[in-house]
């Protein structure tokens, strides 16, 4: 048995919430448009659960770094399955490397036998945390993960990674850090009574100062822009048309 | 004022050190002994950077790698790191090995492909580094500050890296035109035996259990000039097949699919615009193509707002008749 499984899961815009970047190019426009659990973290949580449920995990510990509303995120993971819930409460904005810090704090006092990510958040789309995580803890990484078999009496897990070209096997050492491709399982949906039961499930509040870590960027943001319009192209009547222009106007065949 | 004096004269130091001394290292992707093209393309962003460029090529056999590299153009000089626990390119010791050549040799930056293999082992190493790496770079603006996509493509960052140490970024490959292949004369040596070492001692917490490739005669999919994707529309596998392979092989074109498709058992996962609606998450991959050509049956579908030239029908029917338009131009 792993043991506990820690997640680590992150508030985002929607996946579906249309992306505005603000006039000033500041950032992205987040005022009054739904903010979802990252898609990739759902996953992780999803996978988590059903180590559980399989009697592959103990417990199942989720965690998540932000403001005070990350607190709605961690309770739609419980409701998902997770067992309680730990936030690093924060206004400021945390980078990669300083939440992959506060994550090992985490998984110091915590002392799980896995730790499951998303492969990347879909708004940063950095795909950096949980590499960072497995180097300061010192463990293995699984990376891109589609399918994951615990082999929890020979103290390992066997992952398949989604790589260019194809897949990948690899047999890591627990503990280990895995991250979630989208193909690793498709998430359950939290049922009301599950949601109402999330509600009594502990939630701990912990900031980054209490865990030691400094959070301040390492990055700065000049500015955000949308990028460059395609300008509008034209509906043709026929295949013939289609490659005339190709060949004569766009001159790519 | 007196306060303001210690801070300016290191802003200087560093804008010195900028200057005169920039250096490179780009780490190789190389597979069975071939150099892959994206570190021709993180090459190409290494150039840019202005200081000289050395590539590590690391892996159970370098040799050939790292005569590719030697041979690439505005290459100063390669590094081989070769040991049986390098086969595969695992993360563990590739990224110990990355943090004590950075830490000995000191360069200014280190850049990787952003592919699934450097996206593995760079922010593996820049956290061993303490560094806050920059991932899938699209432009470099100078030595601390880079343009990449956010929000799946649908915002561009200008981020600068502040305070010291090396800049470390992953290069997406297809922002960058490839470095040419001749014209260097880069000579190879390898690490120190105290770097090697660094990576053996990283080794054996994961080990690789097997691979599945896809074998394909087409170019790969990262790579290739023309991309004839398929969406759910196309219906089956066997569709695949026979509607888009006659366009690829008359095209030489890489086939694609939409993630609805690949969910559906049509495509292999790695293949990421024929009955394709344009959901953000698609357009993310695909809206940089020079030339985009939708045919969809629904005239509202949002791809032909992206499109370059749009056929408003059923794909079962016009896309017999673009091959025989293609089969017409190529006879």
């Amino acid at each position: 048995m792993a043991g506990r499984v820690l997640v680590a899961v992150k508030r985002v815009l929607d996946y579906q919430a249309r992306v505005r970047v603000k006039p000033d190019k500041s950032g992205v426009d987040l005022t009054n448009v739904k903010m979802s659990m990252n898609p990739f973290c759902e996953i992780a949580v999803e996978e988590a659960t059903r180590l559980k449920e399989a009697k592959l995990a103990e417990e199942v510990v989720v965690v998540s770094i932000g403001p005070k509303q990350a607190a709605e995120t961690l309770r739609t993971a419980m409701a998902m399955g997770a067992d309680r819930a730990v936030h690093v409460q924060t206004d400021e904005e945390v980078q990669p490397l300083a939440v992959a810090k506060l994550l090992a704090a985490v998984a110091r006092q915590e002392q799980p036998g896995l730790v499951l990510l998303g492969k990347q958040a879909i708004d940063d789309d950095s795909n950096q945390t949980g590499q960072m995580l497995s180097a300061l803890l010192g463990w293995p990484q699984a990376t891109f993960a589609s399918k994951l078999v615990l082999d929890a009496s020979a103290g390992k897990a066997t992952v398949t990674r989604e790589v260019d070209g194809g897949l990948e096997t690899l047999r890591v050492s627990l503990p280990a850090v895995v991250t979630a491709d989208l193909r690793l399982n498709e998430p359950r949906y939290a049922t009301l009574p599950n949601i109402m039961k999330a509600k009594k499930k502990p939630l701990a509040t912990t900031s980054p100062q209490e865990l030691g870590v400094d959070v301040s960027p390492r990055l700065q943001t000049l500015r955000v822009e949308e990028p460059a319009k395609r300008k509008g192209g034209v509906i043709l009547g026929s295949a013939a048309e289609l490659v005339d222009k190709l060949r004569n106007e766009a001159k790519v065949i | 004022m007196a306060l303001l004096k210690p801070a300016r004269r290191a802003a200087n130091a560093v804008a010195t050190i900028g200057l005169r001394s920039l250096s490179t290292l780009v780490l190789a992707e190389h597979k069975d002994g071939v150099l892959q093209p994206n570190t021709l393309h993180a090459l190409t962003a290494a150039k840019q950077l202005g200081g000289p460029v050395t590539v590590l090529v690391a892996g159970e056999s370098t040799t050939s790698a790292a005569e590719a590299a030697s041979k690439a153009d505005g290459v100063a000089g390669v590094l081989t790191a070769q040991d049986p626990c390098l086969a595969r390119s695992l993360a563990e010791p590739v990224a110990a090995l990355l943090q004590v050549v950075q830490s000995n040799r000191k360069y200014t930056h280190v850049l990787a492909p952003s592919s699934t293999f450097g996206r593995n082992v760079l922010p593996r190493a820049a956290a061993l580094l303490d560094v806050q790496a920059v991932a899938d770079v699209a432009e470099v603006k100078d030595s601390s500050t880079f343009v990449r996509p956010i929000y799946a493509g649908n915002a561009l960052a200008t981020v600068k890296v502040l305070g010291e140490g090396p800049r470390m970024l992953t290069v997406r490959p297809t922002a960058f035109a490839a470095a040419t292949a001749q014209g260097g004369n880069a000579s190879a040596q390898p690490v120190s035996a105290e770097e090697l070492q660094a990576a053996r001692d990283a080794a054996g917490v994961s080990e690789w259990v097997a691979e599945d490739v896809r074998k394909s005669d087409r170019p790969e999919l990262g790579q290739a000039r023309v991309v004839i994707s398929g969406g759910r529309a196309l219906k089956s596998a066997e569709n695949f097949h026979t509607y888009l392979d006659p366009l690829a092989d008359k095209l030489g074109a890489a086939v694609g699919a939409s993630r609805a498709a690949v969910d559906a058992g049509y495509a292999p996962n790695d293949l990421q615009a024929v009955g394709i609606s344009g959901a953000i998450q698609h357009v993310a991959g695909m809206s940089s193509s020079k030339v985009i050509v939708a045919i969809n049956s629904d005239a509202d579908a949002p791809m032909f707002q992206l499109a370059d030239y749009g056929l408003v029908g059923d794909l079962f029917q016009i896309l017999p008749q673009l091959d025989a338009e293609l089969a017409k131009l190529l006879k």
